[in-house]
């Protein structure tokens, strides 16, 4: 059934560029849907964003409540705590499930601060030379430099611990390597003969930006985000259980915080330890997996590694 | 290659230029560390000092000092930066006294982890990017990628939990904490052994949490390599394959992954705050983790300046020596 010239209805410049957007995304999913290690990783995500979601349908907020537990204390796993319990009594289970929450949130919102600072950092510094993209470099490579775990303590003490806090001191530590990223790939498209046509045509900066290098740019970010958030959840685990977290939530970090200091090393309390480490590890190997999956359809170079 | 100037010329001349970057970091490290510590809400003595009993005299000393011109205070600053006015709230005394004690531990578990994680994830990285897609480069690469993925303190308390503990079937042989047990003398040769038990424990949980990505990217850089002519010359004049490997390719690939070790200093010092902490191991991130306690200000100012300039040396220090060792970097 071949469609000749009379039949195509007439489509707008806009319906085109959609139309072969969906065929690219459509090509793109199988080729990811091709590699096993990002599928499995996918199917781990979405596990842990239903338990996320339906935490509360599980177990019921007061089960988090020191003042309400009814178990006993470092209890090992039995029948009515199938992880047993902490050292107020609490079911380990129920704190695992809710801390599931802030991990994702975390990660997740504080990949968004990253990677919107680090491409526009990255796409500014790559396409306006002179000095202010040398100074954009230069700022990157400056807080390139400075040690990650340091600066983001350094920034929580000072401004204090609450969820959104946590949050921005992830998001602000983390977006250099973004923007080192992205303005090297900006270098390269900014090369191309078709932004030369944009600029001759009259195409102001923002418009080149917005149009031209910023589409461009948009995959490579993409499967970097995914990576991202992996880091920014170990950093989340990482503050937490140095306690610069949010006192008032459960997350795996604050879990493995108290288990330190409540003695469940020296009690052999493995049923505690255990399983916020092993959610960590869970999710942050799947964002990692997926992230790498997501490279090798997107760079073909990638793909022979 | 006749144009080009003699070797010592080219690194000479790119090693200053390396420092005089590497100094303009620094300044800004320098002058970031200042302010990062005044932008503090509210009262800051209210901060220096909580949950600290402070007499009056005390007091009208910190405020003294914090109310000077800030201008006045950032040049004292400039003139000493690790002991700037204010005493550590803690051990109050200045900081710089602090801070020496700690040093030494931190160094001797960083540098034996270091080049342990560096040997065994470099000896990893060759044997499964040589043959790519074997079941050793499979399963390295998942086991490398998990170790990657694990907070390397949780790592820390599992390997307690499972040898100084001792659960199930895993004995509890190793100490829990510290660098010696009491009573020993530390430089006897019973108390070099102590020494070294101690350390056997932290040591193993940071080379586990460091040589994945040593691994990984020395079997990424070896497998760009095996594309390389050069290796099909050397192959085609009938050199075995193990010579190919060691001779030609391996040293070719190794450079990305030696430049890796330095510049990870700053992750192997984010390392260090919290595994320190879990071994009780008397080194700069334990004294990092009882200033976050505390809060401790001051040190933890000092903290983050002295982390940060070690990156800063430590990344100049890689870029000059690469540029010794290879010419194919641009100088």
């Amino acid at each position: 059934m071949s469609v000749t010239q009379e039949d195509a209805p007439v489509l707008s410049a806009r319906q085109v560029t959609r139309a072969r957007r969906r065929v690219a995304a459509g090509r793109s999913w199988r080729e990811f849907r091709s590699q096993r290690a990002g599928l499995a990783g996918l199917a781990v995500l979405g596990v842990f964003v239903l338990l996320a979601v339906f935490a509360p349908l599980l177990f019921s907020p007061d089960e988090l409540k020191v003042t309400e537990a009814v178990g006993g204390v470092l209890d090992p796993p039995s029948g009515g705590y199938p992880l047993g319990t902490d050292e107020s009594g609490r079911s380990v289970l129920a704190l695992v499930v809710w801390g599931t929450r802030v991990s994702l949130i975390v990660g997740v919102a504080a990949t968004v601060i990253s990677v919107v600072i680090g491409t526009l950092v990255g796409i500014a510094s790559g396409h306006f030379g002179g000095w202010a993209g040398g100074v954009l470099e230069r700022l990157t490579d400056w807080f390139l430099v400075i040690p990650f775990l340091p600066l983001a303590i350094a920034l929580a003490t000072v401004l204090g611990s609450s969820l959104i806090n946590v949050i921005v001191v992830i998001g602000v530590t983390s977006w250099p390597g973004t923007a080192r990223l992205v303005r090297a790939q900006t270098l390269s498209v900014e090369a191309r003969p078709y932004l030369e046509r944009a600029r001759v045509l009259g195409g102001g900066h923002w418009h080149q930006m917005t149009r031209h290098v910023l589409p461009n740019v948009m995959p490579l970010v993409l499967a970097n985000t995914t990576l991202t958030v992996a880091i920014a959840i170990l950093s989340e685990t990482t503050l937490s259980f140095l306690g610069l977290g949010d006192p008032f939530r459960v997350s795996w970090g604050s879990m493995l915080d108290n288990a330190f200091a409540s003695g469940a090393i020296s009690s052999g309390a493995w049923w505690y330890l255990l399983p916020p480490g092993l959610c960590v590890v869970a999710i942050v190997l799947a964002f990692t997996l997926v992230g790498r999956a997501m490279e090798n359809v997107l760079d073909p170079r990638a793909r022979e590694r | 290659m006749s144009s080009s100037p003699p070797w010592g010329e080219r690194v000479a001349g790119y090693a200053v230029r390396r420092v005089l970057t590497g100094v303009g970091t620094m300044v800004f490290v320098l002058v970031f560390n200042f302010f990062l510590f005044r932008l503090l809400p509210g009262d800051p003595i209210s901060l220096y000092t909580r949950g600290r009993n402070m007499d009056r005299e005390q007091l009208r000393e910190l405020r003294r000092e914090l109310n000077r011109p800030v201008g006045e205070q950032f040049l004292a600053y400039l003139a000493n930066p690790f002991s700037s006015g204010v005493d550590s709230t803690q051990f109050s005394r200045p900081v710089w006294d602090v801070i020496g004690d700690y040093v030494w531990p931190t160094l001797v578990l960083l540098v034996t982890a270091t080049a342990l994680s560096a040997a065994i994830g470099i000896a990893i990285g060759i044997k499964g990017g040589w043959r790519r897609g074997s079941t050793f480069d499979r399963t390295s690469t998942g086991v490398t990628l998990t170790l990657y993925a694990m907070p390397e303190f949780w790592l820390g308390m599992v390997l307690l939990i499972l040898f100084s503990t001792g659960v199930w079937v895993f004995p509890g042989v190793f100490p829990s904490g510290g660098t010696l047990t009491p009573g020993i003398e530390p430089w006897s040769l019973e108390g070099i052994l102590d020494q070294a038990w101690h350390l056997a424990l932290p040591a193993l949980t940071l080379t586990l949490a460091y040589l994945a990505e040593y691994a990984l990217v020395m079997r990424s850089s070896l497998v760009d390599e095996t594309r390389q002519d050069y290796l099909v010359t050397a192959r085609a004049k009938g050199l075995m394959d193990k010579l190919v490997r060691r001779r030609h390719a391996v040293p070719n690939a190794l450079l990305p992954t030696i430049t890796l070790v330095f510049l990870n200093i700053g992750f192997v010092v984010s390392g260090a705050i919290t595994v320190e902490t879990v071994f009780s191991w008397p080194g700069l991130g334990l004294l990092s983790y009882q200033a976050i306690r505390g809060p401790d200000i001051p040190l933890l100012q000092a903290i983050f300046l002295l982390f940060s300039l070690a990156v800063v040396v430590a990344n100049i220090v890689a870029d000059v020596v690469v540029a010794a060792v290879d010419p194919r970097v641009r100088t």
